[in-house]
């Protein structure tokens, strides 16, 4: 578990890498990986790559497969086909409590809370994998630091909070293990505008501090605005990949999200 | 009066053996949502293994506690690994009849193996002894010394669940498995080890039992229905919810007591001409209905 103090964007080298790398400086790719529902094809070979620092959005549809390609990462959902690398290792045939013991958090969509329990117990089983009292105390202050509103509800039941407030606690206790890479599925899903811009606030800080985050959302300029890279999937493929300012100029973006 | 006050009091020492005994069935159903209907199996199973070690290492029955619970943690682990993992995968009327086949499983092998003859244990520091605490009140030494063993261990698991790290990890198991595993909770571990909580805590319960109650293959079922019984008063998972019903289904247990109480303390005739003891269970399992009906998430319930 060493290294898992410094915080990704500072680390170049590869620690315990083995297997083919493909791409020297990803922290985390996928290669041509396909998926299935009960035979149902619903990732036709998905290629996409997250390097050190950086923050990339993967922009599509309802049912273009985005929760899907951050459940396969997370071995939630079997790949049958291609590769997925962490570090230059290749973790596709690992459980999920392993991966996330790499270093890899997703946030899903649905919260996954555990809403009978407080805030703060919520908070505290996000850093399960740590065993320092020391850095989860840290990471306790970290977290308080980011939600002030999450401090003042520290003993509050998870279920009675506002959606926003469960939302900054998903994020909040994903952060608690101090992650290599995060995955935000949707984390402005089902908020009010302001709370959004709030919500991606946060996710803009967390850039600037270097964590490497996969942000799959549903406002797209926003999304496109704040990250560095952007992919956009339909039914199972990547159709385009940019840079924002790329992405909303090409035909692709166009047809896909204005229906121009 | 000492009628009445001997049955309360016999009534909360077997609550509290019974409560130990639903332990582990509210366990395993919190955190699998799985009814394990050989859960008196379990039970069987500790009472053979303390009667056994009791009787070929000549020890005192009480000191079987150790070998018993180690029997019911493997056990428990080996019925999850080896077999109730499968059947997670399927659906809800294979999980009911699959644990049913481990119930007819257990109690076949316990037939080939033992025979059907009831047997007792008829030494140890306590069997035999009682004390007398006043109000012409007589207590045996053996169920007094079950019930404080039975909170003893009641209390242990309950620190485990609540205040360990271990403890967190199952009770976020059960609240929500996915979002565990995606804490890096080890789900699957968590699972067996749940099936191997509620293994020792039964079995414990049995060697406990057996110091004063006689054991023969087929005494599981009768105590996985008290355990039901339990479980559904105290709410499905609600480990607290175990402690409380299990009380109260220790004091229902007494009721044919309590009963003659009012008979001769009022000196009722026709309530005299009721067979009350073979009613016994009886009340437990209206309590029962009572309950479902009336409250079927229980008195203490938590989940769902
Ligand atoms: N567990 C499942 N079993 C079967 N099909 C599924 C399952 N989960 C998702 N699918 C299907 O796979 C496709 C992709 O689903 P996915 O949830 O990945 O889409 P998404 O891009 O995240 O959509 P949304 O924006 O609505 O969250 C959909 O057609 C969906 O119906
Ligand atoms: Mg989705």
């Amino acid at each position: 578990m060493s290294g898992r103090q410094s915080r990704p964007g500072a680390s170049t080298s590869f620690p315990g890498s083995n297997g083919v790398r493909m791409n020297r400086h990803a922290i985390l790719e996928t290669k041509d990986i396909k998926v299935r529902y009960s035979g149902l094809a619903v990732l036709h070979g998905v290629s996409v790559s997250l390097e050190p620092s950086e923050t990339v959005c993967v922009l599509g549809s309802n049912g273009a497969g985005k929760s899907t390609l951050l459940r396969a990462i997370m071995g939630a959902q079997r790949v049958f086909d291609g590769q997925i690398l962490f570090m230059g290792r290749e973790i596709h045939r690992l459980r999920t409590e392993q991966i996330v013991r790499l270093g890899i958090i997703y946030v899903p969509e649905e919260k996954m809370l555990f809403t009978p329990l407080s805030v703060e117990e919520n908070l505290l089983l996000g850093a399960y994998v740590l065993n320092d009292k020391k850095e989860i105390q840290d990471s306790l202050d970290f977290v308080y630091n980011l939600f002030p509103a999450l401090k003042a509800r520290r003993g509050q039941a998870a279920s009675t909070l506002s959606g926003g407030e469960q939302q900054m606690v998903a994020i909040g206790r994903g952060l608690m293990s101090r992650p290599k890479v995060l995955m935000l599925d949707e984390p402005s899903l089902g908020l009010a505008p302001l709370l959004v811009d709030e919500v991606l606030g946060t996710v803009r800080e967390l850039k600037r501090q270097g964590i490497p985050i996969f942000l799959v959302e549903q406002n797209v300029r926003e999304a496109l605005d704040l990250a560095d890279r952007g992919y956009i999937l339909q039914t199972g493929r990547i159709v385009a990949h940019g840079t924002g300012k790329e992405l909303l100029e090409s035909d692709m973006f166009r047809t896909a999200f204005l229906g121009i | 009066m000492d009628i009445l006050v001997s049955s309360l009091a016999a009534g909360l020492l077997i609550g509290m053996v019974l409560a130990l005994v639903a332990l582990g069935l509210t366990i395993i159903f919190g955190v699998m949502d799985i009814v394990n209907f050989a859960h008196g199996e379990f039970l069987m199973v500790g009472m053979y293994t303390g009667l056994l070690t009791a009787q070929s290492l000549r020890i005192d029955p009480l000191l079987t506690l150790p070998f018993a619970a180690i029997v019911g943690f493997v056990l428990g682990v080996i019925c999850y690994v080896g077999f109730v993992k499968f059947l997670l995968r399927g659906p809800m009327v294979a999980q009911l009849l699959g644990t049913f086949g481990l119930m007819l499983f257990l109690r076949n092998l316990a037939l080939l193996i033992f025979g059907s003859e009831d047997r007792a244990l008829h030494h140890g520091l306590l069997v035999g002894k009682s004390f007398d605490i006043g109000m012409g009140v007589i207590i045996p030494a053996t169920k007094l010394a079950a019930a404080g063993l039975s909170v003893a261990a009641f209390w242990a698991v309950w620190i485990l669940m609540n205040r360990t790290k271990i403890g967190k990890a199952l009770t976020a198991t059960a609240l929500n498995s996915q979002g565990a595993r995606y804490m890096g909770i080890p789900t699957e571990r968590m699972n067996a080890l749940a099936w191997g909580i509620g293994g020792a805590s039964v079995t414990i319960a049995g060697a406990l039992i057996v110091n004063f109650w006689s054991v023969n293959p087929f005494i599981g079922l009768l105590f996985t229905m008290i355990a039901f019984a339990i479980v559904a008063l105290g709410g499905f998972g609600s480990v607290p919810g175990a402690f409380f019903a299990g009380l109260v289904v220790g004091i229902i247990t007494e009721i044919p007591g309590i009963w003659d109480f009012f008979t001769y303390t009022f000196n009722i005739r026709w309530m005299a001409n009721v067979p009350m003891t073979s009613f016994k269970y009886m009340w437990v399992y209206l309590a029962y209905f009572i309950i479902m009906v009336v409250r079927p998430r229980g008195l203490f319930g938590w989940k769902r």
